[in-house]
């Protein structure tokens, strides 16, 4: 008899396991009949949990892609490649017209993007590159990332500091974001004597603000002594505050560490604007009105424009400073609440 | 023979943990006697706060610390563990968000109330536990499991946003220190549990009756106690702990992440439980050892940090001196070391007094 009911109750776990990964990987069935009119478009992206940055692309793509706006859209978020592969093979099977794909990592994407050309299906990369052919995307509307952490250094640089002993917080390693914001970093302490990493760590495998947390702690108990936080994303940056304010040390504006967030999260920007963080790179989520374009241009009839060798369009993009950063600021470029 | 039995339920199975704790300081101070400098400082937020390395060990281990003690009560009870605290934790906070934001502003009432729910939802998932163990009679851990593996996802679908924000100096009080008070909260928070939970048994026979159930519930049943009754009273009380300690989760960053908030949390506290002497076979327990086993795990961790170990790479050595400490609790080398104790002792040379470690 219990046997029965513990056999049942692992049957009503796996059930809910399944639930709990449909929530992700939504299979993207065929949906909506084809003579409906709608443009049928398939779009793969990370989890919204992941960061303030996704929560905005993802409902910047939701509030896009509507019935209303004339297409018959499948989301289907999943944080790792393999399910993010899987979702891509699903919508060719479903021949859906266009996929939109922002990848979890820049690799292993060759075959099935080959295998969406083959069935005449156009893909368009968003947010994140991936390291491919570039005639097999039609166009990828992206962040310049490695611009990001060019202008983040930059400014740094501009502050003409007498010592640079820098705790680098990297952000989900071996995406294009975390690669693009860290080698700016990594190359100009190669270069110059004055910038020393006291210490660097990293989130692994997500942009856990925690974990940033626990680096942060970790190099203040071994007694390091650093006057710049440069951590990949807000979230991040406000993990290592945490950590700062537990200890007593200052940052900010007046404080003795300097705090670098990346993504201007409109909570973030706030923090600027309080003087508690010192420096917010931008990098925007809105692509999907770009997307919308191109595509209404094709169905048209009509050529994309603007495109350069790599079939990019790149999104322009500025890092905001505590000292002149305004409300306004805050109301036109901030993400989420 | 009687005073030997004593010993052993007495002071004895604090020996372990206590003995590991005084290990961890000695190498501390030999190793750099300023691990245990203690400053003041004023942080950002214009409030003085007691800094050093012990202050943050005693910090850190709060969540630990509370979870533990709720962790040893089921444990003592029902002779296993409960793997789903991290994860019902998650429910816990993202209730507590949900609350908060519905409410609109933050304020003390609001708080207090967001987190009366919360508390309240987490014991509706731990009575789900409880039923299945006391009485459906599954092993815990397959009972447990069920909600260790989606209360995630249930996590993610009250609150559905994805890292809500919390910005308010009500939440940094709780979650870091309250203005003019330089020791941080989640510290009174620990002593406030600590201290329910010491009232609880001490004004009523409950400590008897978990004691009783965990050695043997047939003969706790012939005496007039209800071992369904008992067993879940003390998932209430687990519950109660997990949303403390969710609640501190939360109010330390000031934001929710339903995937990391308290995560693998529950092994930590079933080796509190362990290192603190207790048998996870259920019986006899003794809440002072799971807390002092809290900080011993706390204390190691912060030592590691302390040699220059990456975060990454703490568990790794963390699993090294914790498989040498629950050796030498166990019951083998615990009798090899009690016979070993017993044959130096007739003999008066005083270095048989140094065996004992």
């Amino acid at each position: 008899m219990t046997r029965k009911v513990i056999t049942l109750l692992i049957a009503l776990a796996m059930v809910f396991a399944l639930a709990a990964c449909g929530q992700q990987a939504a299979a993207p069935a065929a949906s909506g009949s084809a003579d409906s009119g709608l443009i049928k478009v398939g779009i793969i992206n990370l989890d919204p949990s992941e960061s303030g940055y996704r929560e905005a692309n993802v409902k910047n793509l939701t509030d896009t892609f509507t019935k209303e706006n004339g297409y018959d859209a499948t989301f289907v978020t999943a944080p790792t490649a393999d399910k993010q592969l899987e979702a891509a093979k699903g919508f060719i099977t479903a021949q859906v017209k266009y996929i939109l794909v922002s990848a979890a990592e820049t690799t292993g994407w060759d075959e099935v993007l080959k295998e969406a050309k083959e069935a005449g299906i156009k893909v368009f990369l968003f947010d994140r590159m991936i390291d491919c052919d570039p005639s097999l995307y039609t166009a990828a509307v992206v962040s310049d990332m490695r611009q990001e952490g060019e202008t983040a250094v930059a400014w740094l640089e501009s502050l003409n500091l007498s010592e640079y002993n820098i705790l680098h917080i990297k952000g989900q390693l071996g995406s294009a974001a975390q690669i693009g914001r860290s080698d700016p970093l990594t190359e100009k302490c190669a270069a110059d004597a004055k910038w020393t990493i006291v210490r660097e760590g990293t989130g692994g495998d997500s942009w856990d603000p925690n974990e940033a947390r626990k680096i942060a702690e970790a190099a203040i108990n071994a007694g390091e002594t650093f006057n710049i936080v440069y951590a990949e994303n807000d979230g991040m940056a406000g993990g290592v505050v945490e950590a700062l304010d537990a200890a007593g040390i200052t940052h900010g504006v007046n404080g003795d560490v300097i705090v670098m967030g990346f993504d201007c999260n409109k909570w973030a920007l706030r923090e600027l604007l309080a003087g508690n963080w010192n420096y917010d790179g931008q990098c925007s989520p809105f692509q999907a009105a770009v997307i919308d374009e191109m595509i209404k241009t094709l169905e048209a009839g009509g050529a994309i424009e603007g495109l350069n060798e790599l079939n990019q369009i790149i999104s322009v993009e500025k890092g905001f400073d505590a000292t002149k950063i305004t409300q306004e600021d805050i109301d036109t470029y901030g993400l989420g609440e | 023979m009687k005073q030997n039995r004593k010993t052993s339920s007495g002071l004895g199975q604090l020996l372990i943990p206590l003995v590991a704790l005084g290990i961890l300081i000695v190498f501390n101070i030999f190793r750099d006697i300023s691990f245990f400098s203690i400053g003041m400082r004023v942080n950002n937020a214009g409030n003085i706060v007691l800094t050093g390395n012990l202050i943050s060990i005693i910090d850190s281990a709060s969540e630990l610390a509370i979870i533990a003690m709720g962790m040893t009560l089921v444990t003592a009870a029902c002779g296993g563990q409960d793997i789903s605290v991290g994860a019902v934790g998650a429910i816990a906070g993202a209730v507590f968000v949900k609350v908060l934001q519905g409410m609109g502003a933050i304020t003390i009432g609001s708080v207090i109330l967001a987190f009366v729910l919360c508390c309240l939802a987490t014991i509706v998932f731990k009575l789900f536990n409880g039923t299945l163990v006391a009485v459906f009679k599954i092993q815990p851990m397959i009972a447990t499991l069920i909600l260790y593996s989606c209360a995630r996802s249930i996590a993610y679908w009250i609150n559905g946003d994805a890292t809500p924000q919390l910005k308010s100096s009500i939440i940094s009080s709780i979650g870091k220190t309250i203005p003019g008070i330089p020791v941080p909260t989640p510290i009174f928070a620990v002593i406030l549990v600590g201290l329910l939970l010491f009232l609880i048994f001490k004004f009523t026979s409950l400590r008897l009756y978990i004691q009783s159930v965990g050695i043997n519930q047939g003969a706790a049943r012939l005496n007039g106690m209800n071992p369904i009754m008992i067993k879940l009273i003390c998932f209430i009380l687990l519950g109660v702990c997990v949303s403390v300690a969710s609640l501190i989760g939360v109010c330390r960053l000031g934001q929710l992440n339903h995937k990391t908030l308290l995560v693998d949390i529950e092994m930590d506290a079933i080796l509190a439980v362990a290192i603190g002497g207790n048998s996870l076979g259920g019986g006899r327990f003794k809440l002072s050892g799971s807390i002092l086993g809290a900080y011993i795990i706390q204390m190691l961790t912060t030592t590691l940090y302390a040699m220059n170990v990456a975060p990454v790479n703490v568990k790794a050595y963390k699993a090294i001196v914790i498989i040498i400490i629950v050796v030498a609790g166990s019951p083998v080398v615990k009798n090899k070391l009690t016979a070993l104790w017993k044959r130096l002792r007739p003999v008066p040379v005083p270095e048989g007094a140094e065996k004992e470690g």
